[in-house]
């Protein structure tokens, strides 16, 4: 047990039948389904409610969200919320115990391609997960409550959802870094 | 939006709990990586696919089984709107590969260090407003697109869950297998 837990990367069968446990227990204990980027909106609702809370009280979106039966919010620090910010915490106590924890600003893959240049990597950061949580939001969710969650429920609309976003993954990765296989043939699979 | 903030606090300890469980299974799987994930979708790395497949199946099979045994009093089953649904996704695939992370594994990667993933957060959370205001348009003109309501495969055709959780098992599994032997091929060479 001690061994594992000090190890950096589990086997992804071992860590996905993990995750598939962990939902029963959120069906079991809180009723819930495993989710993240609901709460992205309520973040950015309280944000925005800082400046202009009538902007905020007439928007049908925060409304539908987070809108209270009897007019008014439902409270944004939720399960989710809570859920999101622990994220944070449970991946570093892995990636400490694992040995892999380690500050990085630009990724081997995204340098290979791209150059080191830490400003073009964030400028496609910050583009990436404005256009991932619009996505998100459009789809009704994102990989975990449509991909995992919303799958092993068999709902149609996740499915829906997973195979789009892996069809625009392949091709937006085949566009960014080409379709051929080139080098870096280490992990290749499916090379004849 | 700020009168009740807070949700009560066993609420707030169970999601808490939660998270942090699902960040520590997440970043030992590995799937908080950058290479990681955009390598799934060049086809060099299918650790993401086998993370998922395996969570859906185990997953699918007990909150079934809880389902039929009373356990649990019902499903949580997004609506579906197929425009939305599928618009949504081709959207949020480019913005995976393009942030390397999705929202769940760019938090959890800010906690293995990950400094561009903070960024990435900081995008989505702009993402999310812009998208609040662009709902309107969206509600009126995309999403009766497809509307199904909240329904499983299940429920649309008429036949047992079971069905589908044993194809999918059937076809996770032969792809594990397959995939395992390329891979020790690819290894060897």
């Amino acid at each position: 047990m001690v061994n594992l837990i000090r190890k950096s990367q589990w086997s992804p069968y071992l860590a996905g039948a993990g995750i598939g446990v962990l939902s029963w227990c959120t069906f079991y204990f809180m009723q819930k389904a495993l989710g993240t980027s609901t709460s992205f909106v309520g973040a950015a609702g309280a944000g925005v409610c800082a400046v202009s809370p009538e902007h905020v009280a007439e928007n049908a979106y925060y409304v539908k969200e987070y809108g209270a039966k009897g007019g008014g919010f439902k409270p944004i620090f939720d399960w989710q919320m809570a859920l999101d910010f622990s994220l944070i915490l449970g991946a570093f106590i892995a990636a400490k115990l694992g040995g892999s924890f380690k500050k990085e600003w630009v990724p081997t893959v995204w340098s290979q391609r791209f150059g080191p240049s830490v400003g073009k990597r964030l400028v496609a950061a910050f583009f990436g997960g404005f256009i991932l949580i619009f996505g998100a939001r459009m789809a009704g969710g994102c990989t975990s409550g449509h991909g995992i969650s919303g799958s092993l429920q068999l709902a149609v609309s996740s499915w829906t959802f997973f195979v789009s976003m892996f069809a625009s993954g392949i091709l937006a990765a085949g566009l960014l870094y080409g379709f051929g296989r080139g080098e870096g043939r280490g992990k290749e699979v499916g090379h004849v | 939006m700020f009168e009740h903030f807070f949700a009560d606090p066993k609420t707030i300890a169970l999601g808490a709990v939660t998270g942090l469980v699902f960040g520590f299974l997440l970043q030992k799987a590995g799937v908080t990586r950058y290479n990681t994930i955009v390598n799934q979708f060049r086809f060099r790395d299918f650790t993401v696919l086998k993370v998922m497949l395996t969570a859906i199946v185990v997953g699918a099979v007990g909150v079934y089984a809880m389902l039929q045994m009373g356990m649990i009093k019902g499903l949580s089953v997004k609506g579906a709107e197929l425009a939305m649904n599928a618009g949504g996704g081709a959207i949020f695939g480019v913005g995976m590969v393009l942030l390397g992370y999705c929202p769940g594994t760019a938090l959890a990667a800010i906690g293995q260090g990950s400094r561009d993933a903070i960024v990435g957060v900081g995008g989505a959370l702009v993402g999310a407003a812009v998208y609040a205001e662009a709902y309107p348009f969206l509600s009126r003109t995309l999403e009766p697109i497809g509307k199904l309501g909240k329904v499983t495969f299940a429920d649309v055709t008429h036949a047992s869950p079971w069905w589908f959780i044993a194809g999918l098992a059937v076809v996770a599994i032969g792809l594990f297998v397959v995939l395992e032997r390329h891979e020790k091929r690819a290894n060897h060479a």
